[in-house]
């Protein structure tokens, strides 16, 4: 019912915003691997281009898993190495530290992914999912940037078990979760916890309104339902638009309020 | 057995068509012996039209809802019943007024018209003269609006955001149609069960529910969860109420929140009579037949025992208490 409603989901809002077609970055990873499977069921693999954007300290594995997903939904791709760009940009700063360079290299993909929208009038398809969303874990005008994002109501743990069953390669379900953007980087390991454990957390704070000490006593540790509530939290700006400046006696998004399905 | 001592004891009813299925007009018993009057059900098909809206494009909608009730009147239905708020789409926000439709605005003229052939109910944003915006419904028969139901119940928490925009309406009353006599709800009017014991023992014998709802909850079983509480609610009224029951749901995604459909027909005993899929536009029919009501009240007669006045004197006493006046006295 999940892919029906996904597949359906696509297709409907795609078409609404004038598309047939969408763009998708694929990194090698589960996440973009199961919207671009969703995407092809979708629109058919005619109308489903992958960007495949590897960085030159991006481990050989995640491009050849990309490739896999590529062969096996039979949609279009396209490598566009992000080096020379990036390396330009830190050229003229050096001293930039590993999270300034990552969140580089994610607006670079953003822009390439913007700029093949227009040049396949293909609508960017999202990858990011209601965890990492939540967390805060993603970059702002990066990897969050999309028309339209079919993963974004799902926890990690959800995009797996779908992934599974709409047959994502077993590799890529698999593997270890990574952002890929130094040697060794792992999910779980830069934030302290498994996606097992915080999504658990996450679905009683969120999904079904437990106050802390509700989730204390359900069996998790203080300070670890602490620190998540803290990063959902500071991670609020992310998820909305940039807050405006109150003036006129109707203000955009505060009483000037209509769908985005406006008239579609 | 239609004879004339009927016909002697008692005037005729107005509305009544004679001759169609061999059905005449029939004369209910209401509470405390008191004869209220009221249509007979008629046998006849109704038909549930589970369509995507588009949001605010009040054009396309009219001429979707015309191919619709042509096509389910060549099928031989009698009523056709649209979602709420049909001619609109759901999650209209700012738009509300300009989508707003009076009684006797042009726009409604070919529906009225389609009326002549066969009766409509349909979802529409209602302006009044003193300019309050209602989310009703319209029954339109025989070329004029035969009643109008406004919605009472205005969700407004989790994703509704319904009394930001509208006025709520203050009763849900039954009324006569040439097919029988019944009531309209929309959508959390049915959350409410006041409002379908209201209608029932003002003699509906059919509530038709029209309805636009944003799945919420999936399942690991593949259901929305407030689907499957819809579902439960849908043959609980039937069956306590013992009347027939039409929900009419609504498909497609607005602000990527999908309608879920899964319209559906449940008969007086709380069985279903006929069940749409979800999420797939469908025209949905269904056999209303008098005689499954009569045998399911004879099994059941629910409505004939309830007791109306236990209620409201008991109803007095909590709302006396709740609003802090004197506690009741007894002797």
């Amino acid at each position: 019912m999940a892919r029906r409603i996904l597949t359906g989901f696509i297709a409907n809002e795609a078409g609404k915003a004038g598309f047939r077609r969408v763009v998708v970055g694929l990194s090698g990873g589960i996440d973009s691997a199961l919207s671009a499977t969703l995407a092809a069921e979708a629109l058919g693999p005619a109308n489903v281009h992958a960007l495949i954007m590897p960085y030159r300290t991006s481990v050989p594995e995640s491009r050849a898993h990309a490739e896999m997903v590529v062969r096996g939904l039979g949609i279009a791709s396209q490598v566009v190495e992000i080096t020379p760009m990036v390396d330009a940009y830190f050229g003229v700063f050096p001293d930039a530290d590993q999270v300034r360079r990552g969140n580089k290299m994610a607006r670079e993909r953003m822009t390439i992914l913007f700029d093949h929208s227009a040049r396949l009038e293909a609508l960017v398809l999202g990858t990011s999912n209601k965890t990492e969303l939540l967390l805060g874990y993603s970059t702002l005008f990066g990897d969050m940037a999309c028309g339209i994002n079919p993963l974004g109501d799902l926890w990690k743990t959800q995009v797996r078990a779908l992934a599974r069953h709409v047959g994502v390669p077993e590799a890529v379900v698999q593997k270890v979760p990574s952002a890929d953007l130094w040697a060794g980087q792992t999910d779980e390991q830069e934030l302290g916890f498994t996606y097992e454990r915080v999504d658990q957390v996450l679905h009683l704070l969120v999904d079904r309104r437990y106050e802390i000490p509700e989730v204390v006593v359900a069996g998790f540790d203080e300070a670890f339902v602490r620190a998540v509530a803290r990063r959902i939290q500071t991670s609020q700006y992310k998820r909305r638009l940039p807050v405006i400046a109150k003036l006129s006696p109707r203000t955009i998004d505060r009483e000037f309020r209509y769908a985005r399905d406006w008239g579609r | 057995m239609q004879g004339g001592f009927w016909s002697a004891a008692v005037p005729r009813c107005a509305g009544c068509q004679e001759g169609a299925n061999g059905v005449k007009c029939a004369w209910l018993l209401g509470p405390r012996g008191r004869w209220v009057e009221g249509m007979a059900l008629r046998r006849f098909k109704i038909a549930l039209a589970q369509i995507s809206p588009a949001l605010g494009d009040l054009e396309r909608n009219l001429a979707l809802h015309e191919k619709l009730a042509r096509e389910a009147a060549s099928h031989g239905a009698g009523l056709v019943l649209f979602p709420e708020l049909s001619l609109t789409g759901y999650f209209i926000k700012d738009l509300v007024s300009s989508v707003a439709l009076r009684a006797e605005s042009p726009e409604l003229r070919p529906l009225l018209a389609l009326s002549r052939d066969v009766a409509l109910v349909v979802g529409l944003v209602e302006e009044t003269p003193d300019r309050r915006f209602y989310n009703a419904a319209l029954y339109l028969e025989g070329g004029a609006i035969r009643h109008v139901h406004r919605k009472v119940y205005l969700p407004t928490y989790g994703i509704f955001d319904e009394q930001r925009y509208f006025a709520a309406g203050d009763r849900a009353r039954a009324f006569d149609a040439a097919l029988g006599r019944m009531a309209i709800l929309v959508c959390e009017d049915l959350w409410h069960p006041a409002l379908p014991l209201l209608a029932v023992h003002d003699g509906a014998d059919l509530i038709l529910c029209i309805s636009s709802s944003p799945g919420r909850g999936l399942g690991p079983e593949g259901r929305f969860a407030n689907a499957a509480a819809w579902e439960a609610a849908n043959r609980t009224y039937a069956a306590l109420f013992t009347v027939y029951l039409a929900y009419a749901g609504r498909v497609g995604y607005e602000d990527g929140a999908c309608f879920w459909g899964g319209s559906e027909v449940i008969g007086p005993g709380g069985e279903p009579a006929a069940k749409a899929p979800y999420l797939d536009e469908a025209l949905l029919y269904a056999e209303l037949d008098p005689n499954e009501l009569r045998r399911a009240r004879i099994a059941n007669p629910l409505l004939r025992d309830e007791r109306l006045e236990l209620t409201l004197r008991e109803l007095g006493e909590l709302v006396r208490r709740r609003s802090g006046g004197s506690p009741p006295s007894h002797g």
